[in-house]
């Protein structure tokens, strides 16, 4: 069994409101804050043959719903559990 | 596509079936129903499970995917919904728009038909080229929004607009910004404006293409509508459903009532009209 660990991140670039605001929430209660970046995590966990293959899936979970190509980019993280 | 047209009275309006999908999450479908339904054609709620299931898509003549926040918005606004469609409607769906029957989407559906990619459906293989993403202001925006026609005539929703008229129609979403890859956007605004593409664009109360509030959402370009090159398949943000009559605007009791007519209206009768012509 493999955990995947999906990091959705919004392209450089691309406007991030949700960021922005959070950063204006966190500045009024007082914390110095530089930047926020929101980004979305998905845990996938799969069955697979191998380390490989259960990265090769999750890419293409990615690419055929959890992603759009437009404005996101992603990072995988596969554990074996 | 063009034998098909059998001059202004070739199918008769009672005989127009128009399929209006469901799935959980899905609004203002009951609006979109009524709206095609006091205009005489035979408007049916199809749940996406009996269109797998039961029902056959080259029954109807046109296809409309309504606002809601489909399977709660989750991954991304329309993006579940897509790909549900996409896994087991897929053929279908790019037959029926090859053939030049209608698919429209309001609201959500524009957000589904984009992550479908049928919009803006530079090349003809269902690519993502676009998205519908969260709006500047982080904030479900909820208000009355200024629409200009900018379209020559290749939309089929809008063929009964004179272009240039400003339509008021209502916005209600939290992911409305329209926007393309950051390094292709002059490439496709290019493609859009030489394909007559862009349908409607938010303007202020002058007429003129303004940021926030008038742009409730900081879209690209000020787009609020697009068509495919084909002009078959349309999306929009704002609910032209929810103006269908003038009384229906917020400001109908300080303007004359001169006519019944709601602002969203015309974008029915323009669909329906290009239905009666092509087949």
């Amino acid at each position: 069994m493999y955990h995947a660990d999906v990091v959705i991140n919004l392209k450089k670039g691309v406007a991030d409101p949700e960021g922005v605001n959070t950063k204006k929430a966190l500045e009024l209660l007082g914390f110095d804050v530089k930047e926020v970046k929101s980004a979305k995590i998905f845990r996938i966990i799969l069955d697979a043959k191998s380390k490989n293959d259960a990265k090769k899936t999750t890419e293409e979970m990615c690419r055929k719903l959890l992603a759009n190509p437009v404005i996101h980019d992603y990072t995988l993280r596969i554990m074996v559990k | 596509m063009e034998k098909n047209i059998v001059g202004d009275d070739g199918m008769k309006t009672s005989d127009i079936k128009v399929c209006i999908l469901r799935i959980e999450g899905t609004n203002c479908e009951q609006e979109m129903y009524y709206s095609f339904k006091r205009l005489g054609a035979k408007p049916e709620l199809v749940h996406l499970k009996q269109l797998i299931k039961n029902k056959n898509l080259f029954d109807y003549q046109c296809f409309m995917i309504p606002g809601g926040f489909s399977t709660g918005d989750y991954v991304r606004a329309g993006a579940i919904f897509a790909a549900l469609i996409k896994s087991r409607l897929s053929k279908e769906i790019k037959k029926f728009v090859e053939e030049g029957c209608p698919v429209g989407g309001i609201c959500n559906g524009f957000q589904v038909l984009v992550e479908l990619g049928l919009l803006p459906g530079f090349d003809k293989k269902m690519n993502v080229e676009a998205v519908l993403t969260i709006n500047d202001s982080n904030r479900f925006e909820c208000r009355p929004t200024l629409l200009r026609n900018e379209n020559n005539g290749n939309s089929v929703f809008t063929s009964k607009i004179k272009k240039n008229r400003i339509l008021m129609i209502p916005s209600a979403h939290a992911e409305g910004k329209f926007l393309f890859q950051k390094d292709r956007e002059e490439k496709y605004l290019q493609k859009l404006i030489d394909n007559d593409q862009i349908v409607f664009r938010y303007v202020n109360e002058d007429g003129e293409y303004a940021g926030y509030p008038w742009n409730p959402n900081g879209s690209f370009y000020n787009i609020a509508g697009i068509c495919n090159p084909e002009g078959n398949v349309f999306g929009m943000m704002p609910h032209p459903e929810r103006v269908f009559y003038r009384y229906q605007h917020p400001d109908w009791t300080r303007t004359n009532l001169k006519t019944l007519d709601g602002d969203g209206k015309i974008v029915f009768e323009s669909l329906l009209e290009y239905i009666r012509r092509r087949f």
